[in-house]
């Protein structure tokens, strides 16, 4: 009885979690979040150390193009990983390209989830026509596959966006088709849960206090529907990176002036015959390490969370 | 029975009538068709008339309804690009996409199925716990990054096999096939196999996952006890009845894997629908990129009501929960 109650802050209670013990527990979520935290600071951090902003024409000079990687022969410091057909250093380029993936890959999930969230709740909680409706535009959307609804609707609001507009919105044009494929399924999930906890009691006891219904979805409803969510948007994370970049490499994603990881490889694509195949091979790689890195957290997270497995 | 088949059918067609509005506006209001099948010389009232031509004068459902009903006849216009009847463009490129899928399919339940098994049987060995590990990284590869990686390796490396095209291809009837011909069969195995690496992985974990509720069952207990060999157990006893979801997934995902071959197909350089459908989206080809969500949805959603209907006569308890 001698040590002082210790202040219970977030971090001792984080500390105390099953979560962190669990995370503590797998190899393979240490390495996957040390993994991920590499790539994300790396990414961020490039304009402080890379030797080159890559996608400033006046840096790029044609005497640099074309050298392969350092440990290769010909190949020339300081471009570790070469340069392409335009003298753009390949490292600087990917790191730049990482920040654009990252970017858009959070920017669908987090949208997803307020449009996917929201209407989940309000479906669950009312009930009837809206739940209706709700369940049969979830219908619609799951009967077509959803890279084809990313790539309509990424190439019918490039073709709906005046010209000027098309780069400069490229990357909101992508979050939108991303978001439109992604949301039913946080809807679906939150619905189902909702409407099991309408009617326990505690959500009874806050009806007869008159506590305002957008308080008791968001505040009382939604904090016990959000581990399986949870799960979803570390998985749907990478698979939104993923749709990115497929769409980039088909064409209809990232312009070439402001590249995403898949932009990269698509236009490294064209060089793979004539041997420089550093231009694509590295995208790749970095493209893979960055979702392999997020599906080995998400797989994790399933298990730990999943209260049949403890 | 007839309740729950009508209604099921009821809501496919729904389902498909949604899909066609959403073609049908993308169609109509995405740039003008009239503007796009002219050019600078065109005067305003050959302009006007192609635009009664069309029908664009009519009320929108009027024009909705024709849309249907050239649809279901399998009439979709004329492609704006080359003025060639889209129905037959499709038909043209249908059999390399179906028989790039069905191959694909095929490799996957050869390869998927024995390794499931394998990893259920031999769980917490570093083999199967590495097949695991290589599963996830199958999943997070994107079908597009599995095409050039191939590429790089047997065709620009060991320069074994053929990198883009089909190869030489018989007619039969109306369909095509590269099975025949040395050429096509070799063009077929590298984007056959991209596109089966996904599905593999799937296939996999599903049978592990089946494999290992089975295996705990007590007619697996009892086969055991009655002295049948293991290899019968795992492969006959137990493997048997792990088989219906496999199936019944494999089904399902014929029509994601129809949508998966364009990206497979813009890789490969194979003529098939997918590529197709990129060039119209890259050239705004509207009545092609219709033609193809109403194609693509109508395999995906006619599979899905199959596979209940088959659920629901084999398991009468289906019946009751959803009819």
């Amino acid at each position: 009885m001698t040590a002082l109650p210790q202040p219970v802050t977030r971090l001792t209670r984080w500390r105390q979690s099953d979560l962190w013990w669990s995370f503590t527990q797998s190899k393979a979520a240490m390495f996957a979040a040390g993994l991920l935290a590499f790539l994300v600071i790396t990414a961020f951090a490039a304009p402080l150390y890379v030797p080159q902003n890559p996608f400033d024409p006046a840096q790029l000079t044609l005497l640099n193009a074309e050298y392969p990687p350092i440990w290769v022969e010909g190949g020339q410091w300081p471009f570790l990983l070469g340069t392409d057909t335009q003298g753009r250093d390949i490292l600087s380029a990917i790191l730049y390209g990482s920040r654009v993936s990252i970017l858009i890959g959070l920017a669908s999930v987090f949208f997803a989830l307020v449009v996917g969230l929201g209407t989940g709740l309000v479906a669950g909680y009312y009930g009837g026509l809206i739940e209706d409706a709700l369940m049969r535009i979830g219908d619609v959307l799951l009967s077509i596959p959803t890279i084809l609804i990313a790539i309509l609707v990424s190439a019918i609001v490039r073709e709906l966006l005046p010209t000027h507009l098309r780069e400069v919105g490229a990357a909101g044009v992508l979050v939108l088709a991303i978001v439109l494929s992604g949301w039913v399924q946080y809807a679906r999930t939150v619905r189902a849960q909702t409407s099991v906890e309408r009617g326990k009691e505690y959500v009874q006891a806050a009806q007869l206090l008159k506590v305002p219904a957008r308080r008791i979805m968001f505040r009382h409803i939604l904090p016990n529907t959000l581990t399986p969510i949870f799960v979803a948007a570390t998985l749907n994370f990478g698979m939104a990176i993923l749709t990115e970049a497929t769409l980039s490499f088909l064409g209809i994603g990232m312009p070439a002036s402001q590249p995403s990881l898949g932009t990269l490889i698509r236009l490294g694509n064209q060089f793979l015959f004539s041997g420089m195949w550093w231009i694509t091979v590295f995208p790749v790689l970095q493209l893979c390490l960055l979702v392999v890195a997020v599906n080995l957290l998400g797989d994790w997270l399933r298990d730990a969370l999943n209260p049949k497995l403890r | 029975m007839i309740v729950f088949l009508v209604k099921r059918l009821a809501n496919a067609a729904l389902v498909m009538l949604v899909v066609a509005l959403m073609a049908f506006l993308i169609f109509r209001f995405v740039g003008d068709p009239v503007q796009l099948m002219v050019n600078e010389q065109t005067t305003q009232a050959e302009r006007d008339a192609l635009r009664e031509g069309l029908g664009l004068n009519d009320p929108v459902a009027v024009q909705f309804l024709r849309f249907v009903g050239n649809a279901v006849q399998g009439d979709f216009g004329v492609s704006y690009r080359n003025q060639q009847e889209v129905m037959s463009l499709i038909a043209e490129r249908f059999p390399a996409t179906i028989e790039l899928v069905l191959l694909a399919t095929v490799i996957s339940l050869v390869v998927g199925v024995p390794l499931g098994v394998i990893t259920a049987i031999h769980r917490g060995t570093w083999f199967s716990e590495g097949l695991q590990f290589l599963s996830i990284i199958g999943v997070s590869l994107p079908s597009f990054v599995i095409g050039i990686l191939l590429i790089l390796i047997f065709s620009v490396i060991l320069n074994v096999l053929p990198a883009f095209g089909r190869g030489e291809v018989v007619s039969i009837g109306w369909w095509t096939t590269g099975l025949l011909t040395q050429s096509g069969r070799a063009a077929l195995i590298l984007p056959a196999v991209a596109l089966s690496l996904y599905q593999i992985t799937l296939v996999m974990r599903l049978v592990r996952a089946e494999m290992m509720e089975v295996l705990r069952s007590d007619f697996i207990k009892f086969a055991r006890a009655r002295g049948v060999p293991r290899s019968r157990v795992h492969y006959v006893h137990a493997l048997r009845n792990c088989l219906m979801p496999v199936v019944t997934m494999t089904a399902m995902n014929i029509g994601s894997l129809i949508a998966f071959a364009l990206i497979t197909e813009t890789v490969f350089q194979w003529p098939g629908m997918g590529m197709l459908f990129i060039q119209a989206v890259t050239f705004v080809d509207i009545p092609v990129m219709a033609a193809y969500l109403c194609i693509v949805s109508f395999i995906f959603v006619a599979l899905n009501t199959l596979v209940d209907i088959a659920y629901a006569l084999i398991d009468p308890r289906l019946r009751a929960a959803r009819g």
